[in-house]
Parts: structure tokens; sequence; C-alpha cells
């Protein structure tokens, strides 16, 4: 067991955040802060650090209950706005999950396909409080006789909604380029040929897990911004990898750690959830998440105020090494280099663009931090950490 | 030097004037044709990025005005709705002539429609729609 000299609890911080006392600041604002008095004074002074991160995030959705009809349906299939949902859970109950297009939609029979709507768009219509088409199909019951129903609903009809994505908040993602010599339509947006841009998709430090790379603060219960309303962490994502190659700093240098969330989407704002149409890929959805590291030693404010320069992404080919499965990084960049605007690579200079609103992740770590000032937001105690590697 | 990109509209009537021809002998611009489209019943639209003396270039476009065709500044077409932006920089990687572009301080993408050539690209790249761009 590590001692430090700083020692807080959540409830300490909590009851300071109660009677406005808490001291918080951005993970941009924490780092000139450490590098001025220290770690040991920043952390006596600083109570919570907010972060943020808004991006399209694959692997996200939403559970519905739309409530019994008369007479009343097993719906056993499901469309919002003929986008299918999942339906086979219960009754009433259905999955719509953000990647999900439209039927009828071309796909990519004309390449690139444009993927103008799908189920990132029904969860942003929803949350806007726009109509929405709901058609059922069923094979009928004695006890639910019907076999077809439709009705346009809005998000005030649906008796629970609550969003619930499997994998969000990335720690740390690729560096895509493409070495072939056509473009190409990928997730990582539109890459032109012999690697004459790049992309890449976190917002460096500003992002959540790259503040609390060990996920010494984080796990299942801590409340979080998502998507304009108070969330929670509900467990380690999917794909959640605390054994990825890690700087001396701590900080992964590829794809790490993620975060499964939930949270009620009747309280959230579309401002911070909204569709993506991804040229060429298909449709997703752009996620808002602010999460805020507690100060609880020494240790965590040290982390907390890693800064861009100290962040490393591995750079891929998304030309042919990616698709083919047997991807080779290609070297690796800092997000100090990514966000200047140009990486080098391989002596040669690439003009590079994100994915992932920096804009944004630091607008949602400066409301999350105005939320705990205000005394509206309380730090959720973690039951049970994400799991973690041992190191350090 | 004075230079700007135009949209210029035009019926069926006037398709066969040699009207970029003009535009050089007359007013001694130069141009680059950066689309052109005539449809089925020969309507046509053209985006010319005009450059030579401001002098000349209003001459021309009053000319141009004269014949009965419609000019626009380019970047007249071209608007972001500010709503749907979300300043994610996707379309940076694509938007080759530099008018939408990433402010290092703010992280805000910027839109500076005079300098966009009317490509397109940004219309179905940028992922939340936020662009649209009327030539018709
Ligand atoms: S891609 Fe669209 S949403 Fe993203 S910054 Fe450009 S215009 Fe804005
Ligand atoms: S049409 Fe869009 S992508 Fe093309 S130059 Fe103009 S702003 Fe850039």
């Amino acid at each position: 067991m590590k001692t430090y000299t700083v020692n807080k609890t959540y409830g300490e911080i909590n009851e300071k955040i109660k009677k406005g006392k808490a001291v918080v600041v951005t993970a941009e604002e924490i780092i000139g802060i450490v590098q001025k008095k220290g770690d040991v004074a920043a952390a006596r002074e600083v109570d919570v650090v907010t972060t943020g991160t808004f991006s399209p995030m694959c692997s996200s959705g939403a559970f519905l209950n739309f409530g019994h009809t008369s007479p009343r349906i097993r719906a056993s299939k499901v469309w919002l706005n003929d986008v299918p949902a999942y339906g086979g859970i219960a009754a009433v109950d259905c999955y719509i999950g953000a990647t999900e297009v439209v039927e009828g939609d071309p796909l990519n029979s004309i390449h690139p396909g444009e993927f103008n709507y799908g189920g990132g768009h029904v969860l942003e219509d929803l949350v806007a409080g726009r109509p929405v088409r709901l058609r059922l199909e069923s094979y009928g019951t004695d006890c639910y006789p019907a076999r077809r129903h439709e009705k346009n609903i809005t998000i005030h009809d649906l008796r629970d909604a609550f969003l619930f994505n499997p994998r969000n908040a990335y720690q740390n993602y690729n560096c895509a380029v493409n070495m072939s010599d056509r473009t190409i339509y990928t997730y990582m947006g539109v890459l032109r040929p012999d690697m004459a841009n790049a992309t890449y998709s976190t917002s460096g430090q500003l992002s959540p897990l790259f503040n609390d790379p060990y996920f010494r603060t984080i796990g299942i219960g801590t409340r979080i911004f998502l998507c304009g309303a108070q969330g929670f962490v509900a467990g380690p994502g999917t794909q959640h990898n605390p054994d990825a190659m890690r700087g001396e700093n701590g900080v992964p240098k590829e794809g790490a750690g993620t975060l499964a969330t939930t949270g009620n989407l009747k309280e959230m704002d579309p401002r911070w959830l909204m569709g993506a149409s991804m040229l060429g890929y298909g449709v997703s959805l752009y996620v808002g998440i602010g999460v805020p590291i507690p100060i609880l030693n020494e240790e965590m404010v040290r982390y907390a105020s890693v800064t861009d320069e100290d962040i490393y992404a591995q750079v891929y080919d998304y030309g042919v090494d990616y698709p083919s499965g047997s991807a080779q990084s290609l070297g690796e960049v800092s997000y100090k280099e990514l966000r200047s605007g140009r990486i080098k690579l391989h002596g040669r200079v690439i003009p590079t663009a994100p994915l992932s609103s920096y804009y944004k992740a630091r607008e949602i770590a400066a409301i999350l931090k105005d939320w705990i000032d205000k005394g509206e937001f309380l730090l959720g105690e973690p039951q049970q950490l994400l799991p973690s590697c041992g190191a350090s | 030097m004075y230079s700007k990109k135009i949209i210029i509209r035009y019926g069926a009537d006037v398709v066969d004037k040699p009207v970029v021809y003009s535009l050089v002998k007359d007013f001694d611009l130069a141009f680059n044709i950066m689309r052109a489209r005539i449809s089925p019943r020969r309507e046509g639209l053209m985006v010319l990025d005009l450059s030579g003396t401001k002098k000349n270039f209003d001459r021309a476009i009053r000319y141009l005005r004269g014949l009965g065709l419609s000019v626009e500044p380019l970047s007249k077409s071209v608007t972001r709705n500010v709503d749907r932006c979300v300043h994610c920089g996707a379309c940076v990687a694509f938007c080759t002539s530099g008018a939408l572009y990433l402010d290092k301080n703010t992280m805000e993408v910027i839109f500076d429609p005079e300098k966009c050539s009317g490509c397109e690209l940004c219309v179905k790249g940028c992922p939340t729609r936020a662009m649209t761009i009327d030539l018709l």
C-alpha cells in the first residue's frame, strides 16, 4: 500500500462540493498549476479535475420501452423511422443501435455511400423531441394478439429511454494514413492517397481516460457528464484492454481502456448527442462525455496534469495494412504534433485533421466544472474500479 | 491584382456566346474554370476564378449581367449551418482550398467562404451535414 502526503476521500470532497468550497479546474488548467506549484501543493489545493471528449462513438445505443398498445403486441420486429431496432428483449422493449442504417439505404452500392440516416439520427431526433415513426410486427399470441402496430411517437411518449453505450471514451486511438494510391473512405474519415493527410480521434490531454491512466478513480458508479445529462460509468467497455503498451508516464500508447456508459436519454441535450454520417463507412453517433477526476492524492494530480506532449498515438496505414488485419505501426506521434496540424513521418510532413472535437471537449470540461462549482453534481464513488494492470 | 470566384448561371439563349473568350480578350482577365455544367435543356452553370484589375473585373461583371446572365460571388452559395457544426475538424482533411480550417488557439473550425473552390466535398464529407452548397 502506497502512502501519500495528501489524502482525501470521496466523502470529504463531496462535503466540500455541497458547501460550495471545492476547488475544481479543467484538465487543461491543472497543467499549469502542477508545473508551477508541484504535485503535493497542487493536490492540496485542487479537489477535482474535469475532462471532456466529443466524437463519433460507435458502440452506442439506447434501450427503449414504448409501453403497451391495445390490443397488446409482443413486438418481435421493431423499426424507428424505418431503422431496425433489436426487439428480442421483451414484449415492448427494444435496443436501437447507433450504427444501424435505415432500411432501403443504397449503402456503398454507389461508392462512397452517403449514409444519411440511421440509429444515431433516430437517437438525435428523439432527444431533440422530434416525432419518430414507430413500427412493430409480431406473430401474435393468446396474451398479445396484435400482429402489427404503427404510430408516431416522441421521446415523451416512451415509458423509459436510457442510453446504454457498450464502448465509449477510448483511451487513446490510432492515427490513420493511407499509403495506397486511391482516396479511401473510412471510420477515420476521408484519407487521401500516398499519405496526403492523417486523421486522429481523441481530445488528448482533455480526454477522460488519459487523466487517470490506471483507472485509480474510475469504475462502476462513477458519475459523469453524458450527452448533457448526469450519467454513470456502467463498467469497463467492450475491448477494454488495460495491458496495452504504455509509456514511462503510464499513459497507453495505443487503444487501451474503454468505458461502458449509461444515462437517462430523456435528460439529454441534442447539442451533446448528434447523428453522424461517415462517408463511405456508415452511420454513428457523436457522444459527449466528461469524467471528473477526484484528486485523492498527489499521484492523481500528477496523472491529471498530463500534457499532449507526453501522449502518443500509433500511426497505421488504412489503405492496405489495417483492412487486411495485419497492421504494423508505422511509427508514433505525440498529440502535440497531431494538434499542431502536421506530423513528420518517414521524412515526410503530413497535414493532420481531428475527428474528435477539441472545442466541444473543452466546453464539456467547463460545464462539468460549473456543475460541480454550483454543487449540482457530486462525485460518484465507484463500487468497483475498472480492471487495471498492476503497474507502478 | 484582384481575384474573385464567381458563379455564372445562364439560360439556353446565351449558351453559344463566347462569354469566357470576351472576359480574356476585352477585359484582360485571367480565369480558371473550377466547374462547368450544362443541363440537357442547355441552361448552364460555371464557377470561375477570375483575376485581373479591380476596374476590369467590375466592367466584366457589368458586361455579363448586361447579357442577362446571373452572376454571384461563389461565397454566397456556400453556407455552414452553425447549429450543426460540432467543430470536429473532419472537413479539414479534405477541404484542400483551406476554406475550412482549424484555429489552433480556440480549436474552432473556421469557415472562410472567400477561399472556397466550390468542390462540394464537404457537403457529403461533413458527418453532421452542416455544409450546404447551392449550385443549382
Ligand atoms: S466536418 Fe462538419 S461538423 Fe465537423 S468541423 Fe467540418 S463543418 Fe463542422
Ligand atoms: S466546397 Fe467545401 S470542401 Fe470544397 S473548398 Fe468549399 S468549403 Fe472546402
